[in-house]
């Protein structure tokens, strides 16, 4: 866990204009990290204008309904902002809350960070 | 005489709205579960269910009332099932009145999708009267689920 104050994303910029995103948190269940996720990654989506955005689940383990709340919320904005959103490396696990919930009707979901990457226009 | 570590395991708990609490207790049940030779994934049901459980207690159950008011937790983790009990002291709410999260007009609502987890991942869950208390029961899968 990253201490107090610090990041909770890893972000990348790729010269094909996407923002990459990783957690540092395996779970994200903890309401003030989810907060303070949203914030950060709010803040990315805000700084560019028209927002291309990947988020990696490769390192989440566990995630709450407060977090796919969150996730709905960045949905939100970009779609706003005219921006695109892919999800990718989601563990089966993790996979099956976002089918029990019918968010992967939602979001766009790719296995790999590749396919994500490629699927931006 | 069963073995020692098919023996039930039960603990209660005090929670106020705490990460570190919280973890410890959720630590606690996992750990009787994975003694008792729970899978990976009946340990994620669970854990999922707790979390759940209690954000829904702390924020919907005590949200008018003063931050440190405390939750009840409690499970017992036998070889065949494993039960929790989550008492808020709230006024509490009425299940049946909870919109459906997964309906087209509500996917893109950012709440209300704690209560369909829980119903998804444990095998029952039975509100008091009031609907300030639930029990979840979770069976063990059969081995060739």
């Amino acid at each position: 866990m990253p201490p107090s104050g610090a990041s909770r994303l890893r972000v990348k910029q790729t010269t094909s204009g996407v923002t990459q995103v990783e957690f540092i948190d395996r779970n994200i269940l903890d309401e003030a990290n989810i907060h303070q996720i949203g914030e950060e990654i709010t803040g990315l989506v805000d700084s560019a204008p028209t927002p291309k955005l990947l988020i990696s689940f490769a390192n989440v383990d566990h995630l709450s309904s407060a977090a796919l709340g969150t996730l709905i919320t960045v949905n939100n904005r970009i779609k706003g902002r005219k921006g695109q959103l892919r999800l990718a490396n989601i563990d089966p696990q993790i996979g099956e809350v976002f089918k029990i919930t019918k968010l992967d009707r939602l979001f766009q979901i790719h296995d790999t960070t590749e396919g994500a990457m490629a699927s931006f226009t | 005489m069963p073995a020692p570590e098919h023996q039930p395991e039960s603990a209660t708990f005090s929670l106020v709205n705490a990460r570190a609490d919280i973890e410890r207790a959720e630590g606690q049940l996992l750990g009787a579960m994975e003694r008792m030779g729970y899978s990976e994934a009946s340990r994620f049901a669970l854990r999922l269910a707790v979390e759940e459980g209690l954000v829904n207690a702390f924020r919907h159950g005590h949200k008018d009332l003063p931050p440190q008011t405390p939750v009840a937790f409690a499970y017992t983790v036998t070889p065949a099932e494993v039960t929790l009990d989550i008492e808020d002291q709230g006024p509490g709410f009425k299940p049946a009145e909870v919109r459906d999260p997964t309906l087209e007009e509500n996917l893109e609502l950012p709440t209300g999708r704690g209560l369909l987890l829980i119903r998804a991942y444990m095998t029952s869950v039975e509100y008091n009267a009031k609907g300030n208390r639930v029990r979840m029961t979770y069976s063990r899968p059969s081995p060739t689920a």
